[in-house]
C-alpha cells in the first residue's frame, strides 16, 4: 500500500494505492496532518488505486474530514469502485462525504 | 469441502494474506465471486482485526482461532479470541446522527449488513458467521 501526494493548483491530490486498512490507515492520516501543517486546506483522496477500505479506514477518513473542517478545509473523495461505494452507503458515510465519480470532477467542485 | 481450522499470532500484518487463502478456498468450491470479494473478505477481515486489537489487545502471546467450513450453498466462519469478551448488544448504531462522525464502531454493523447469519457466543469473544451463496452486497436480513 503506498499513497502519493501531489498539488493541483491549491489542490492536494493523495492517491491511495493498496488496501486503506487499520495496519496502514495511520499513515494516510499523517500525510494529511503534515500538509495541513504546511497550510494545504483543500484535500482531495483519490481511490482509483484502492480495492478495499476496512472499518479502520473508513474511520480514518471521518477523523480526518474533521480535522479538515475544523481549519476551515474541504475535502473531497473521488474514484470509489462499487464494493467500496456499496460500503460508504451501507455506512450512510456517503452522506458524510462528498464523493466525485472521478478526479477532475472532484477537483471542480473545490 | 469439509471443516479447516487455523490460528494466527495477534498481527495485523497477516490478515491480508490469509483472508485472501480463504477467498482462495471459496472460489475452488464455485462460490459467487462478488460474495467472496466483498461481503466474506470484509467480514472476516474484520473480525480477526477486532479480535486481535480488542478482543487478545494485540497481546503477541494470544492468538486468534479460526474455524471455517466451506460447502457450495454456505460458508461458516467462526473467529474466537482469547479475551474476556464483551457484551455486543450494546454496540451503538454508527449510522445515526449521533455516531456517524465517530472514527470507530463500524466492524461489526459492517458483519451483520453482509452476512447471512451471525451469531456471537455468550462470553463475547467467539463470532459465528454464516454467508449463504448468492448474490454480492448487503443482505436482506441479517441476524
Amino acid at each position: 500500500m503506498s499513497f502519493d501526494v501531489q498539488k493541483r493548483n491549491d489542490i492536494t491530490v493523495i492517491d491511495v494505492k493498496g488496501q486503506l486498512i487499520v495496519g496502514n490507515r495511520q499513515e494516510l492520516k499523517q500525510k494529511v496532518l503534515d500538509e495541513l501543517e504546511a497550510g494545504a486546506r483543500k484535500f482531495l483522496v483519490d481511490f482509483a488505486g484502492t480495492g478495499y477500505i476496512d472499518s479502520s479506514g473508513l474511520g480514518v477518513l471521518v477523523s480526518l474530514s474533521k480535522k479538515i473542517r475544523e481549519q476551515g478545509g474541504e475535502l473531497r473523495l473521488a474514484n470509489l469502485n462499487e464494493d467500496l461505494r456499496t460500503l460508504f452507503e451501507l455506512t450512510k458515510l456517503d452522506t458524510l462525504f462528498q464523493i466525485a465519480n472521478n478526479r477532475e470532477d472532484a477537483l471542480a467542485s473545490f | 469441502m469439509g471443516d479447516l481450522t487455523y490460528e494466527l499470532p495477534s498481527d495485523l500484518r497477516t490478515i491480508e494474506t490469509f483472508v485472501e487463502s480463504l477467498l482462495e478456498h471459496g472460489r475452488r468450491i464455485g462460490f459467487n465471486a462478488d460474495r467472496l470479494r466483498l461481503n466474506l473478505r470484509v467480514c472476516v477481515s474484520e473480525a480477526i482485526a477486532n479480535a486481535m486489537l480488542y478482543g487478545n489487545r494485540q497481546d503477541p502471546g494470544k492468538r486468534v482461532r479460526i474455524h471455517a467450513r466451506f460447502a457450495p450453498h454456505q460458508i461458516t466462519i467462526r473467529v474466537t479470541d482469547e479475551g474476556r469478551g464483551f457484551d455486543p448488544s450494546r454496540l451503538p448504531d454508527p449510522t445515526t446522527p449521533a455516531n456517524i462522525r465517530r472514527s470507530r464502531g463500524r466492524g461489526i454493523f459492517l458483519i451483520r449488513q453482509l452476512m447471512d447469519g451471525v451469531q456471537f457466543n455468550e462470553k463475547g469473544n467467539s463470532i459465528e458467521m454464516v454467508l449463504l451463496n448468492g448474490p454480492g452486497g448487503p443482505v436482506a436480513h441479517s441476524a
